[in-house]
């Protein structure tokens, strides 16, 4: 538990990164709480305000059913989040088990799950994705599936060429030879030192699967409408964009602002995970302070 | 077989001057794409309880590979391994890789040459310390703390306590190296090998780490093999040198034998080559050439393209056997005597060997 509030200690140390922090959290309890804090109900209509630009009640505007943008941005929060979370957790934990099983024991395992791996990323992403869609049905549980999926290889291909690296260090042979036996090494001596660029991946690739959610559902694959995503509230507000530029302009901005702060905090974490990095991080804020 | 198990009839072997491990025809090869590697070529060697073994011999005469060989280290393929090497009353090369495992650690305890890489520097050197005890002896983490606190004081490392939570970038080389003596040494080994432990350090250092060796086997009673390519720090520590030249044993025996009245071209060139203190030199004698090629070995004594005597015409041929060429298994792999080929410039080395031998 130590380790966990040092960690957080040296990401907050970082003002960018605890900004980005403080944005990343403020849109989980969005995701959380929209409900409660949404001032209009997801799909209430209203027919005054019709494409109705930002006023003071409706302080995003409205859409083209008189829907309160404002609120559907911090309900969509949801489905974005959780979407692109699920699908990462998926690619994360698939992704990071070949890659080990490939880089550790190389041989047949690592022919068989790497070209598995190629075949996978031969296919263009959203291809991919709405194949698998089409497979096993539309809806944004099946989306979370396709795009865990899709970005499985990615995970798997950064883990093996790690680990194909470490695998070779002395401290590896060092413990094999205090008789640590495979499951040890690859846990306590392989999988804290691949960390790093694997967290780095996933920080990049929550915010590619926020897009790919929102493209899916744009193509009417992913989130089914009427229920709001940012994805589709940027698809649905694309018809408009020369007459209503809020309808866009105001889901982008919130996939821009997560997207930013989920690089930024990756960023942070790369350096905080360090331990070399980290006693630097600690003696330089140490001397500003 | 338990670890406990494994110690003890380690202990039993090794009792009465019964070599604790007895290495018997070792032969390493390695399948490469320019043809078969012959690394390691039929080396034998024992060492008994309380003994240090120099294993001596440049950069790629198969020291370091034998010894990992011994463990299971190498990788198999693309490395095949023949021969025996008999410890706790079993072979290790038949050894399947579990019971070999057990051996790791409770028997043999390995360091490795370079401090600075053979720690993890994402653990703490606690949970470095803990890990073949939570291995072998299955204490939990209370007392393996306490028994890793308690060998890092036996290696000489102050406040040990608060050194536990210490990563390896936090330490100088020479602690490095101390921890990882502290590490080979957790399971109590009754063989430690030590690979190249004091090359990547301080001349100061390394005279405190051999010394701190000496010291722990004094006390713990542990068979020594120091693997190493400095004459200087086997002359102060050793008890028996086997000198390796291209995966072979070109010569071996008592160090101070060895040191006086070197056999083999090749352990006197190597004695030539050490800087003397006080004994200004234009420049260092060197062996000329290099050593050859493993994938494409000569046909006869591997060092006779390098030799400067050459002193019997079987020598480009046939392979030298090892021969006694003096008391307490002196012994070479020379066709001829080497030391009258020489002239009466043995007393030089031996001089030489002293003289570093202290110093180390």
């Amino acid at each position: 538990m130590r380790g966990l509030r040092d960690l957080v200690g040296v990401v907050v140390r970082n003002r960018l990164a605890a900004v980005a922090l403080v944005v990343l959290g403020l849109f989980l309890a969005l995701a959380v709480f929209g409900d409660a804090i949404a001032p209009y109900g997801r799909n209430e209509q209203q027919v005054a305000p019709r494409l109705q630009p930002p006023t003071w009640s409706h302080p995003f505007g409205a859409d083209e059913h008189g829907r309160d943008l404002f609120s559907r941005v911090i309900l969509g929060a949801e489905t974005s989040l959780r979407v692109s979370v699920v699908a990462v957790g998926i690619a994360l934990l698939a992704g990071v088990t070949l890659g080990l099983l490939a880089g550790y024991y190389r041989g047949w395992v690592d022919d068989v799950v790497m070209r598995l791996m190629d075949m996978l990323f031969a296919f263009p992403a959203i291809l991919l994705a709405i194949a698998i869609l089409a497979i096993r049905g539309r809806g944004a549980g099946n989306a979370m599936i396709a795009i865990g999926i899709v970005y499985t290889p990615i995970f798997a291909r950064v883990t093996r060429a790690s680990v194909l690296s470490v695998r070779e260090e002395v401290y590896v042979r060092a413990a094999r030879s205090v008789g640590a036996g495979d499951l040890r090494i690859v846990t306590r001596h392989i999988l804290p030192n691949v960390a790093t660029p694997i967290i780095v991946q996933a920080s990049i690739s929550l915010a590619f699967a926020i897009l790919a959610e929102a493209a899916l559902s744009f193509l009417g694959l992913g989130t089914q409408r009427p229920e709001p995503s940012w994805g589709i509230l940027l698809s649905d507000g694309r018809d408009y964009v020369q007459d209503a530029w809020w309808l866009t302009v105001f889901p982008g901005l919130a996939i821009f602002l997560v997207v930013l702060s989920l690089n930024v905090v990756g960023d942070a974490l790369r350096d905080a995970l360090d331990p070399r990095q980290r006693s630097a991080v600690e003696s330089a804020t140490g001397a500003a302070a | 077989m338990t670890a406990e198990e494994a110690r003890g009839a380690g202990a039993a072997a090794g009792a009465g001057g019964e070599p604790v491990l007895a290495v018997e025809d070792l032969t390493v090869r390695f399948a490469t794409r320019r043809g078969t590697a012959r690394v390691v070529n039929g080396v034998s060697w024992s060492v008994a309880e309380g003994e240090t073994l120099a294993v001596v011999g440049e950069s790629g005469s198969g020291k370091s590979v034998s010894m990992l060989a011994l463990l299971g280290l190498v990788p198999r393929p693309p490395a095949t391994v023949t021969g025996t090497a008999r410890f706790a009353g079993q072979d290790l090369i038949a050894l399947p890789e579990e019971a070999l495992r057990k051996v790791r650690g409770p028997g043999i305890g390995m360091v490795f040459q370079d401090p600075m890489t053979s720690l993890n520097p994402v653990l703490t050197i606690g949970r470095q310390l803990t890990e073949g005890m939570e291995v072998h002896l299955g204490l939990d983490r209370k007392a393996a703390d306490d028994r890793a606190a308690e060998l890092l004081d036996l290696v000489g490392i102050a406040s040990p306590r608060e050194r536990l939570a210490s990563y390896p970038h936090e330490l100088s080389g020479g602690m490095r190296q101390r921890v990882m003596l502290a590490i080979a040494l957790s399971c109590r080994p009754r063989v430690l090998v030590a690979d190249e432990a004091t090359t990547a350090l301080d001349v100061t250092i390394q005279a405190q780490i051999a010394e701190l060796v000496a010291e722990l086997q004094d006390e713990l009673g542990m068979a020594v093999v120091w693997i190493t390519h400095d004459l200087g720090v086997v002359a102060g520590i050793a008890d028996r040198v086997a000198v390796m030249y291209a995966g072979r044993i070109v010569e071996e025996g008592p160090v101070d034998a060895v040191y006086a009245a070197p056999a083999h071209p090749y352990t006197q060139g190597l004695l030539d080559s050490l800087p003397v203190l006080g004994r200004p030199r234009a420049s260092l004698a060197a062996i000329p050439g290099l050593p050859p090629d493993p994938a494409a070995l000569p046909p006869g004594c591997a060092f006779h393209p390098r030799c400067p005597i050459r002193g019997d015409e079987r020598c480009a041929t046939e392979v030298p056997p090892l021969r006694p060429v003096g008391a307490d298994g002196h012994r070479a792999a020379v066709f001829y005597d080497a030391v009258a080929a020489r002239g009466g410039e043995a007393t030089d080395a031996i001089e030489r060997g002293a003289g570093t031998g202290g110093g180390a």
